[in-house]
């Protein structure tokens, strides 16, 4: 068996797995956090039930996104151990740093907020819930910026057979990964906000506890919205730079083959990878591609052709991934806009909740596309540019990766359907429990 | 070198520190089975460790980390010639952590069941190969020039490995027992320290016989005898092992605990002392050992890591103290009913 190829299946389960909780880590405790502290200032009884009744559901996941973390950082030294040997000397210390910095933080106050209910002021127990809301983005912002050098390294120098150091500050201020943080960031709390807002729908139209989930549905929009319209826009500039860095990504996104002026976008494109060329088209919109590649409709686009055939990306996986990335990206803006509108009248509007309870998964699928498309699309490298993954694999057996491989689907598919049939039980019985 | 040095020292610390606060936890899971009677004597068993166990674990993380950042080629070498047994600590880390938060969120006797055999083989499992693993790094591993790894999970699993992995098993589930007893009250209470009491001949017979066996199967006395002093970490280890005894037959499960701890802390540092300044040795070939000065960063690597080091460690320090301080005392009934799930 080939170690590289179950190694890369091995990694992609359990990121993917790992990022089905993480934003939602990352955006609840953020709305968590505005929940109680509204609870803390107003003394509003509703604030605290909903604080409550979404801190379970926020520790479910919780849970599940942390013990499939530590999985992680271990296996770029049990599978990728060519690659861990000659970038360790920058990228480790990037992971380093995030466990020093951020996820103690986030472990230690997570038990405090947990345990603390009876120990703490509100207000204290409020400013709790900040730190580990804070922590847990301050730790995506470091794993980014490890992500963000693997995508566009920086700040290095080849020396001793490997990469080392060199510039420690051009590396945490990769243009490359703080546009990952501006967009992965926002996302992320989308999630948070759709997921908030989804249940609370979903209790709405049942007449259920209507003023709270009035308060949580409108305080999430607000979250929504923004980050919605943020997320939206570094999306637009990380595009162009992807567009100056990552050539090949960009046109595998599009399947665009010929180098040409005026590039355009293809609503529907299947690429035949073989032959170069796409064997179906629907939906050509000039120059489309030139203005999201350099916001300038008329500019050249370099084609997959010009290329070579051993730097290209799978073409059909990256172009999917973005094409579901970028649809799901611009429906969050416009429905929560609309919402914004009839927030007043939210009562009024049966179909709009009943969108948002069908929404609740959106987020988190624009999410995996975009992280797809960002890993698939900088294939064949591991480090753009500088190391290819088929020469980043361990020196190890095929057989222990595919048993662990075997182990890491079993235990995972078991462990998501777990957490997640606890977090239906627990949304769809709302508040009586809590 | 005295960068190097340092950075193998704090490599040690952080491994120590790690299992002297996982370690209890790992305890707590492997006596889960045995001293909880009754699901309010699992309940508090659990809600005895719940405040701390994943601010705990992140010691692990952080360990791996600066093993990363420190010493990558290290982290390398290591990570992938101990594939296995560290894929089965990893896979036992996580069901010990969703155990602990899904237990309690179903009231069904079949429910809980699951879980708690889960717990159990969570906290065993983990405990006793970090002790086999890090037996087979005191003694060496067959690695050739290249990192490459010639075995398997058995040729880890020998004699001396297996007495580590017994050793580090007994050694926290004394911690656990120590940690209930300062928790928890009545039966429980008593019956966690009681088991303190039988464990304690067990952990002093095995930590001697480790040491001697150590003698024969490892080079880690070459350190030693080149600087006599630094016998006094074994020493101060085995006056550690009696101060438990004595702290527990007086009924004070603090300072029995923080024996336990200066134990763990003494155990870890006995091998690490002694491995100065290999890390990865190979028993193939002396050649082929990983140490601190041929598996290094870059001196700018190393400065910046020991500069957040000295800056965040001491921080996390003192927030876990508070953190640890605030949860003192015995579990409550009220203590446990506080809606969270566990």
């Amino acid at each position: 068996m080939d170690v590289v190829f179950l190694s890369r299946l091995q990694f992609a389960a359990a990121t993917m797995f790992h990022f089905l909780f993480v934003p939602l880590t990352l955006g609840l405790s953020v709305i968590l956090a505005i929940m109680e502290t509204q609870y803390a200032r107003t003394g509003d009884e509703d604030y605290l039930k909903m604080t409550r009744f979404f801190g379970k559901l926020f520790l479910i996941n919780f849970v599940v996104g942390i013990v499939t973390g530590i999985t992680l950082e271990f296996q770029f030294g049990t599978n990728w151990s060519r690659y861990s040997e000659y970038v360790g000397d920058v990228f480790g210390s990037l992971l380093a740093i995030e466990a020093t910095t951020s996820f103690f933080l986030e472990s230690t106050f997570i038990g405090i907020w947990i345990f603390g209910w009876k120990k703490l002021s509100a207000k204290a127990h409020a400013a709790v819930m900040w730190m580990v809301a804070l922590a847990g983005s301050l730790s995506a912002i470091w794993i980014l910026s490890a992500n963000g050098w693997m995508q566009h390294p920086v700040g290095y120098v080849i020396r001793n057979g490997r990469a080392e150091l060199d510039d420690f500050f051009a590396v945490i201020f990769n243009k490359f990964a703080l546009l990952e943080m501006v967009h992965t960031l926002p996302a992320s709390y989308i999630f948070g906000a759709f997921v908030v807002m989804g249940i609370s729908a979903y209790h709405l139209l049942r007449k259920h506890e209507v003023e709270l989930f009035t308060k949580a549905f409108r305080l999430s929009l607000t979250v929504g919205l923004v980050c919605s319209v943020i997320s939206f826009i570094t999306g637009d500039l990380h595009g162009i730079h992807v567009a100056e860095v990552q050539p090949a990504k960009l046109a595998a996104m599009e399947s665009h083959w010929e180098t040409q002026e005026r590039a355009p976008i293809l609503l529907i494109a299947i690429p035949d990878e073989e032959n170069e060329r796409n064997l179906f088209e629907f939906g050509r919109l000039p120059g489309l591609l030139s203005f999201l590649a350099t916001h300038d409709f008329n500019a050249v686009v370099t084609g997959l052709k010009d290329i070579p055939k051993d730097e290209r990306p799978p073409v059909l996986i990256t172009a999917v991934a973005f094409k579901t990335m970028v649809g799901l990206g611009t429906f969050f803006p416009l429905i929560t806009f609309i919402l914004w509108v009839k927030r007043k009248k939210l009562m009024e509007s049966p179909l709009l909740l009943k969108i948002m309870v069908y929404s609740i998964p959106l987020p988190v699928i624009a999410i995996e596309a975009g992280w797809i498309l960002a890993e698939v699309g900088r294939q064949p490298w591991i480090v753009y540019g500088m190391m290819k993954t088929s020469d980043a694999a361990s020196p190890i057996g095929g057989a222990q990766v595919l048993v662990t491989l075997i182990g890491f689907i079993l235990v995972y598919g078991l462990l998501g359907a777990v957490g997640y049939f606890l977090m239906f039980k627990h949304a769809r019985k709302g508040l009586v429990s809590a | 070198m005295a960068l190097q040095s340092t950075w193998f020292f704090l490599w040690g610390l952080l491994w120590a520190v790690y299992f002297m606060t996982d370690g209890f936890d790992f305890g707590v899971g492997t006596l889960y089975p045995f001293l909880g009677k009754t699901d309010h004597e699992k309940k508090t068993m659990i809600a005895s460790i719940g405040p701390v166990w994943d601010g705990n674990e992140v010691w692990l993380i952080t360990a791996g980390g600066v093993t990363f950042a420190a010493f990558p080629a290290v982290y390398a070498t290591m990570f992938s010639a101990l594939y296995t047994p560290l894929m089965l600590i990893l896979f036992a880390l996580i069901i010990r952590g969703v155990s602990i938060e899904f237990r309690n969120q179903i009231e069904s006797q079949a429910w809980k069941r699951v879980w708690d055999t889960c717990f159990f083989i969570g906290s065993s499992v983990p405990a006793l190969l970090f002790g086999v693993a890090f037996a087979n790094i005191f003694k060496g591993i067959p690695i050739d020039e290249n990192g490459i790894f010639h075995g398997n999970l058995l040729t880890l699993l020998n004699p001396y490995g297996l007495l580590g992995g017994v050793e580090f098993l007994l050694l926290f589930m004394l911690h656990g027992a120590l940690w209930l007893g300062l928790k928890t009250q009545g039966d429980l209470h008593d019956r966690a320290a009681r088991t303190a009491e039988k464990l304690w001949p067990l952990v002093l017979v095995f930590t001697l016989v480790f040491v001697v066996a150590s003698y024969f199967s490892t080079d880690l006395f070459v350190n030693y005898f080149a600087h006599p002093a630094l016998f006094l970490v074994i020493i101060i280890t085995v006056a550690a092992i009696f101060g438990i005894r004595v702290y527990l037959k007086k009924g004070a499960f603090v300072l029995a605990w923080a024996a336990s701890s200066l134990t763990i802390v003494g155990a870890t540092f006995f091998g690490v002392i002694g491995l100065f300044p290999t890390l990865f040795g190979s028993s193939m070939d002396a050649a082929y050992s990983l140490t601190a000065f041929n598996a290094s960063s870059s001196p700018l690597t190393l400065k910046i890591m020991l500069g957040v080091v000295l800056v965040f460690i001491p921080l996390v320090i003192a927030y876990q103290v508070w953190a640890y301080s605030m949860f003192m005392g015995k579990i409550t009934d009220e203590d446990l009913d506080h809606g969270e799930g566990y």
